[in-house]
């Protein structure tokens, strides 16, 4: 099997990114943070099984995203000005 | 035509984004804009109030007294709640198996967290059993030969009350004090050890001034003198790097939703080389090598390992992160407001729980005020009570001082623009409080509040 391309690593972040921005802040940070420690990385393994994590960490956020939002409540004080993005 | 339009309205309400929802049922406390009567402990029938504006829940800076659960670590329990429900000392099906194998899968997750074999962990309902169990079970196994134990006077309520409850069946217990630092002093630990001294409880990080004791150095005195040293490291575990062998720890008591898991479940370590004999305080089917009878809760064991996996990946990215938080608090708190007290050695300090004294402002007034931030001025066992807390009397803080800290919790969840925000209420609340405040106007008149004689009437 080949190992994951750049196309596909980069699809990989875009759809984290966008699932993790129903979430919450950390999440988003935590995405950006971990792809750009390891964009370096240039062993084919590591790669893979770095992505194989990235695609089962993409599964646990999409189900609790859904789980947060069957049981959503109020806003966060903050949350009523604008968006937190740290 | 009609029926198409009413499906195609009551699907898009169904998939709507999230928000407050009209018709959910009031879950949680409730804390309305611009409202200034105090919250009420009663969930309210908001059907009936008017709306007065957008609802919101308050920032939540309190992760010392527990922390919000991590995704991942859900993730990993759930299933362990819906399909997976065996007990996992069920040996002859395929459910007891499946659960057994969590369970054990979780018990390597935490021992690798902390450096152990995974025989060494047993699963506990929390760190006040596990700290019970260490203590109550050591001494009272021991009790032919050795009577004494020692610990400190900073530790948690449990351990404390432990100790207590020994004395009461006639073992001796030495209360070490802390410095001002809130460390203790090693030499005083060194001349307190007795021949007859069975254990060492020190807490590895305390949950209301976030001091760290030098737990290595507390482990190799402890192992020169053949006495045992136990620790709560309830609020270390995850936070900061743990190794049992390098810090000649012999038992551990870990709790679950300290970091990030569920609540109702911790673990003890209790090291087998050479062998910690314990004396087991509940009776039963000799689960947990008999030394803590009853079924072990899969999901919230599993959701135990899957925290302490995750605080291994993250502990590094959140430290960093964290301390980050920590400083900017402090500082831009410190350079706004003039006396103001950090309570516990500022080096030897977990950057995560931060204790302030603001003198001249009554600490309760102050988080009456921060309604939208929550906080505690002190732990949450001692809450209860007016007195200031036990730890704060004991590195040797002025009662005054002592009746007006405020502890800040920051955490993994903890965002910048949060920080900020209590940073800002904190400030403009000091300030406001100690405008109406008389001391603070003799303060500022140069009086010196020491030689003022009070009149007795």
């Amino acid at each position: 099997m080949a190992a994951s391309s750049r196309a596909q690593v980069l699809s990989l972040y875009r759809a984290m990114l966008r699932e993790s921005k129903r979430f919450s802040a950390y999440n988003y940070r935590r995405i950006r943070d971990a792809f750009r420690e390891n964009k370096n990385v240039k062993d084919p393994v590591e790669i893979q099984t770095l992505v194989n994590k990235a695609k089962r960490d993409l599964g646990v956020i999409r189900r609790q995203v859904h789980i947060g939002q069957l049981y959503s409540t109020d806003k966060l004080i903050i949350e009523n000005r604008d968006m937190p993005r740290t | 035509m009609l029926l198409r339009v009413a499906w195609r309205r009551a699907a898009v309400a169904v998939t709507a984004a999230p928000g407050p929802k009209p018709a959910a049922p009031t879950r949680g406390l409730r804390l309305r804009v611009g409202d200034r009567a105090p919250q009420s402990a009663v969930p309210a029938d908001t059907a009936a109030a008017p709306e007065v504006g957008p609802v919101l829940r308050p920032l939540y800076m309190d992760v010392q007294a527990t922390t919000p659960l991590d995704p991942r670590v859900l993730d990993a329990m759930l299933p362990y709640l819906i399909n997976y429900y065996g007990n996992p000392h069920s040996r002859t099906h395929a459910y007891g198996w499946e659960s057994e194998a969590a369970m054990e899968r979780a018990r390597q997750q935490v021992a690798s967290l902390i450096g152990a074999d995974p025989r060494e962990i047993i699963f506990t309902s929390g760190a006040t059993e596990s700290n019970n169990i260490a203590i109550k079970g050591v001494a009272r196994f021991y009790r032919s030969r050795k009577k004494h134990l020692i610990t400190t006077q900073t530790e948690h309520k449990c351990v404390l009350d432990s100790c207590r409850s020994l004395e009461a069946e006639g073992f001796q217990v030495t209360y070490l004090p802390v410095q001002k630092s809130g460390i203790i002093d090693l030499k005083e630990l060194e001349a307190a050890i007795q021949p007859d001294t069975s254990l060492v409880s020190v807490m590895t990080v305390n949950n209301e001034i976030g001091v760290k004791q030098p737990i290595a150095e507390i482990g190799r005195i402890c192992s020169s003198r053949k006495v045992y040293f136990h620790t709560d490291a309830a609020q270390a575990v995850g936070k900061i790097p743990l190794d049992v062998s390098d810090m000649k720890i012999d038992l551990m008591s870990i709790s679950g939703h300290k970091i990030y898991g569920p609540k109702g479940v911790g673990a003890i370590y209790i090291r087998r080389r050479p062998r910690v004999r314990v004396e087991a305080l509940q009776s039963g089917g000799g689960q947990e090598r008999g030394m803590r009878s009853g079924t072990v809760p899969t999901p919230l064991v599993v959701g135990l390992g899957a925290a302490c996996e995750v605080a291994q990946q993250e502990m590094e990215y959140d430290h960093k992160r964290i301390s980050k938080l920590s400083e900017r608090l402090i500082q831009n708190i410190m350079k706004s407001l003039p006396d103001v007290v950090m309570n516990g050695d500022p080096k030897h300090h977990y950057p995560g729980c931060i204790n302030l004294s603001f003198a001249y402002v009554e600490g309760e007034s102050l988080l009456m005020a921060l309604k939208d931030v929550a906080l505690s001025s002190g732990s949450a066992c001692t809450s209860a009570s007016l007195e200031p807390s036990y730890v704060l009397r004991a590195i040797g803080t002025d009662e005054d001082l002592a009746h007006s800290s405020i502890r800040f919790g920051i955490g993994r969840f903890t965002t910048e623009e949060e920080v900020d925000y209590t940073v800002e209420k904190c400030i403009q609340h000091v300030k406001r409080l100690r405008e109406m405040s008389p001391l603070w106007e003799m303060v500022q008149d140069g009086i010196d509040l020491k030689s003022i004689k009070w009149t007795q009437h």
